[in-house]
Parts: structure tokens; C-alpha cells; sequence
């Protein structure tokens, strides 16, 4: 018995041990790429632009089509099951109201998060994890070159910027999608569609999507990158820091999407 | 004779561990110096040591008057310019081309135009006989020519101090005994310091004109290549012969290794 009750303490130190160290690990993580994004080019540092353009290009132009194919297909969905219970209370119209609010204030950003956080959260932690396998990540410091402002501020400030665009694309494709659906399916006049859902959305509900959008950008980032700096295997551990990459991002997104959502209910 | 690194007591270890056991030696300027020793034997760990990126549990590593371990991200970084590594897997960037390798450090740590940076980079690949690949990519090229590539990075910024991990590691041993002279060369023409951690025997009596042999985490020799030759030590006879080691267990540690989780 004393045995047991000895072993699930040590259990619970050693879980405690190991979850403090992994918020160390990201606190210090998050205070580099905060000093190297922000401060540093204020004082005199490089701002690395070759970088950073090349990353909007993989971090956002690359997810167009994708972003824009599921948006269309889940403003089509959004619209079907609205119509579904409206027409009970013959308010059809009512459809782009909650097309336009849900995309606009929820989805457009969500579902963004989850396509970035598949396409490059992923590819943050496989590339920094490969690199720190093949001792690239110890070769850039023995240069005097330091890992975070050479590899996680240009990805950070492509973020930053493309995840917000990815979501205006993807919240004006699906009000698209619904306005579709409503027009052909469910035969509301187009112009009615538009003028209702130019009265529904007010420009509170496309910036608390937005202000979403920028910090899903910066925890994508953040949870990608910290994956691939803990490598310290080969290519087995890649593999697997890029897979947890991937839940804890979306995770995470999910986490603060609920903390964001509560916040501008209460005070907006 | 001047010394460019002085270590002095070093105790180094990871997670209660402990893998130098109080290593003090000198690398004198202008020479190549050796570390040998088995796998396990702390090498590696001793070369972290010197390029700054591993902090010891205790004792000093003296250069210029300052001591490494006490210098802070921004000094150690000043340091770093100072001198050159090769990664034992040559450790370039994948996602560059050659040219852009080698143009790395330049660009990161200086104002240079690109036409000069350009002059800059061909000169180091001419130098270590890869004019006319500066466009490929470390994946097109051979084992032998990738450590050539790393080697003309590491010597981008004309540093005064070089250091190469297992250099022959996984060449045949024509280009291996290339890359001998490619060191030597270095030596010679630059009047470099050469710091190369190593276990081919070949190689070592080739370039080496200070050994260092490292076993089990201590320093067990410190002399001369002629020195070395010579000792008496079973240790070294062994590692000179090639006689491998038995390992020693008590029953109680093989109870202990066989039961461990």
C-alpha cells in the first residue's frame, strides 16, 4: 500500500517536473521571439525581408486554394442547415444574417487556424526539427547567428500578417458559398441576400474575427516552432514533434478561441 | 609558445551526469591539435565545450584574457566570429545553395556589397577546390565535397581558430587523407589554430602536432605525436593496436543494467 501511494507521488512529481519545464521552455521560447520580432529591429537589428516575403508566400499564398475551397463548402453547409430549421418559421432570409455573423465572427477564423496549423505549423516544426537533427541549428550559432531571429521571426511576422488575410479571403468565400446556396436552392432574390447581410454584420463582429486571427497566427507559430526546437533525436522524433505539433496548435486555437469568444461576449 | 585556449579544470555533464572529469589542457596557436578517444569518451562534448555551445558545470576556458564560460550571448557571440566549425555531418543549410552557405556569415555579420561578398565566396571555394559548384545544393553534392563546402564557411570570416568535428567521418579514405592536406593547409598558409576531434589513427599521425586522448571523461594523455607513439600507457597501446576494450561488469552492475528500466 505505502508502496503504491510512494510511486503515484513520485508519478504526480515527476508529470509536475516535466510540465514546469515544458512552460520554461516555452516562456523563454516566446520572450526570444518577442525581443527578436519586435524589439530588436527598433534598435538597430535586421529585418529579414527576403525571409519574411518568402514565408508569406508559403504560409499564405500557398493556402488560397485550400482556404478558399473549404470556406465555400462550409458556407454552402452553414446556409443548408440553417435553412433546415428556418424554413419551419418561414424566416429563409434569417439564413444570411447567421451565414454572415458565424463566418465573419467564428468560422472564417477557425477554420483558417485549423488549415494553417495543418499546412504550416507542421511545416515549422519538421523544418527546425531536421535542422536541429542535422546540427544545422548548432552550426547557425557557432556563426554568431542566432536561431530564433534567423528562423522563427520571419515565419512569426508572415503569420502575423497572412493568417488575418487568410481570413478576410476566407470569411468573403463563404458568405459567397451561403449567398450561392440561398440564391439557387432555397431561391431568395439576390440583391435581398446581400442588403441582409450587409444590415447583419457590423464592423465589431469582422475585427473580433480578426484580432482571432492574428493571435491564432502567433500560437501556430509559436507551438510549431517550439515542437522543432525540442528535437533531439532524428527522424522518428521529427515525425512525431510534427504530429503533436499539429494537435497541440489546433488545441490551443480551440483554447483561446473559446477565451477570445467569452471576451468580446462580456465586453462588446 | 602562445596558447590560444587555455582550459583549465573543466567538469562538464548532462542531467546529474557527469562526462569530463576535471579536463585541464592547453591548444597551442598555429597547430593542429587533436582530441582522441573511443565513442563515450567526451569528445564531442569537450568540442561544444570550446565554440560556446554548451556552458560547463565548472572550470574555466581561457582565451584572449576572457573566459568563455563566464561571457554572455552577446560576447560569446563576438567570439564566435573568431573562429570556424565543421559539423561532423558538415551541417549546411539544406535550403541554401553552396554560394549562399559560405555568403552566410559574411552577409549576417557584415555591411559588404554583394559584388564584393560574391569575390569573397568564390575565393573560399577555390580555396577548398569547389569552383563551379557554388550553385548547387548541399544535396547534389558528395559526402567528401560537402565537408569541403562546410569547411569554406567556416572559414568565410578569415577566423583565427578552426575547429573540425570527426572530419573523415564516412569518406573513403583517398578523399579522407584529401581533406588531411586540406587541414594542413590551412595550418601552413593561414597560420590557423586547428582544433580536430577524431579517432582515425591514420589521419592523426598524419596532421596532428599536439594529441589529447580523452577516455571515460579523463585526460589521459597530453604530448606530442611522438609522445604518443611512445607511451607506455595501456590505454593508448590499445587505442594505437586497435585492441578493443573489455567491459568490466561486477555481477551486481550487470543485475543492475539488465534490471533497469
Amino acid at each position: 500500500m505505502q508502496q503504491s501511494v510512494e510511486n503515484l507521488v513520485v508519478f504526480a512529481g515527476k508529470k509536475t517536473l516535466s510540465f514546469l519545464n515544458i512552460v520554461k521552455e516555452i516562456s523563454k521560447l516566446i520572450n526570444e521571439v518577442f525581443y527578436w520580432t519586435f524589439i530588436s529591429p527598433m534598435i538597430g537589428g535586421k529585418i529579414r525581408f527576403k525571409s519574411i516575403f518568402s514565408e508569406m508566400v508559403k504560409v499564405g499564398y500557398n493556402s488560397i486554394l485550400i482556404v478558399s475551397v473549404i470556406s465555400f463548402f462550409v458556407g454552402i453547409i452553414l446556409a443548408l442547415q440553417s435553412a433546415y430549421q428556418l424554413k419551419k418559421v418561414g424566416a429563409l432570409i434569417y439564413i444570411a444574417n447567421l451565414v454572415g455573423v458565424s463566418l465573419t465572427r467564428e468560422l472564417g477564423p477557425i477554420i483558417t487556424a485549423i488549415i494553417v496549423a495543418g499546412r504550416s505549423g507542421s511545416s515549422f516544426a519538421a523544418e527546425i526539427g531536421s535542422m536541429k537533427a542535422a546540427e544545422e541549428i548548432d552550426a547557425l550559432k557557432s556563426m554568431g547567428i542566432n536561431p530564433v531571429s534567423y528562423l522563427v521571426s520571419p515565419k512569426m511576422i508572415a503569420m502575423l500578417i497572412m493568417v488575418p488575410c487568410l481570413t478576410i479571403l476566407s470569411d468573403f468565400i463563404g458568405i459567397l458559398g451561403g449567398f450561392v446556396l440561398a440564391i439557387t436552392a432555397v431561391n431568395i432574390h439576390p440583391f435581398s441576400y446581400i442588403q441582409q447581410t450587409l444590415n447583419a454584420l457590423m464592423v465589431k463582429d469582422v475585427i473580433t474575427g480578426l484580432v482571432k486571427a492574428i493571435s491564432f497566427g502567433g500560437i501556430i507559430t509559436i507551438v510549431g516552432t517550439y515542437h522543432g526546437f525540442q528535437v533531439s533525436g532524428g527522424a522518428e522524433e521529427v515525425g512525431r514533434r510534427t504530429t503533436s505539433s499539429v494537435v497541440s496548435s489546433i488545441f490551443m486555437v480551440i483554447v483561446f478561441d473559446l477565451f477570445f469568444t467569452a471576451l468580446f461576449y462580456y465586453f462588446t | 609558445m602562445e596558447k590560444a585556449l587555455i582550459i583549465k579544470d573543466l567538469v562538464a555533464g548532462y542531467n546529474n551526469k557527469i562526462i569530463l572529469k576535471k579536463i585541464s589542457f592547453d591548444v597551442p596557436k598555429g597547430m593542429i591539435t587533436a582530441i582522441v578517444g573511443g565513442s563515450g569518451s567526451g569528445k564531442s562534448t569537450i568540442l561544444k565545450h570550446l565554440i560556446g555551445l554548451l556552458k560547463p558545470l565548472s572550470g574555466e576556458i581561457i582565451t584572449k584574457g576572457y573566459d568563455l564560460t563566464k561571457l554572455d550571448e552577446k560576447d560569446l557571440n563576438k567570439y564566435r566570429k573568431s573562429m570556424g566549425v565543421l559539423f561532423q555531418g558538415s551541417a549546411l543549410l539544406n535550403s541554401l545553395t553552396i554560394e549562399e552557405n559560405v555568403a552566410l556569415p559574411i552577409r549576417e555579420h557584415s555591411k559588404l556589397n554583394e559584388s564584393t561578398i560574391k569575390i569573397m565566396v568564390k575565393m573560399k571555394l577555390d580555396l577548398v577546390g569547389l569552383s563551379g559548384f557554388g550553385n548547387f545544393y548541399p544535396s547534389q553534392l558528395s559526402g567528401g565535397m560537402k565537408k569541403r563546402a562546410g569547411i569554406a564557411r567556416a572559414m568565410a570570416l578569415d577566423p583565427e581558430l578552426i575547429f573540425f568535428d570527426e572530419p573523415q567521418a564516412g569518406l573513403d579514405p583517398i578523399t579522407a587523407s584529401g581533406l588531411d592536406f586540406l587541414i594542413m593547409k590551412l595550418r601552413d598558409l593561414f597560420k590557423m589554430t586547428v582544433v580536430v576531434v577524431t579517432h582515425e589513427l591514420h589521419s592523426l599521425f598524419t596532421i596532428a602536432d599536439k594529441i589529447i586522448h580523452l577516455d571515460k571523461g579523463e585526460l589521459i594523455f597530453d604530448g606530442t605525436k611522438e609522445e604518443f607513439k611512445r607511451s607506455e600507457n595501456p590505454k593508448i597501446v590499445n587505442f594505437i593496436n586497435r585492441i578493443p576494450e573489455e567491459e568490466n561488469y561486477c555481477p551486481e552492475d550487470y543485475f543492475n543494467i539488465l534490471t533497469a528500466e
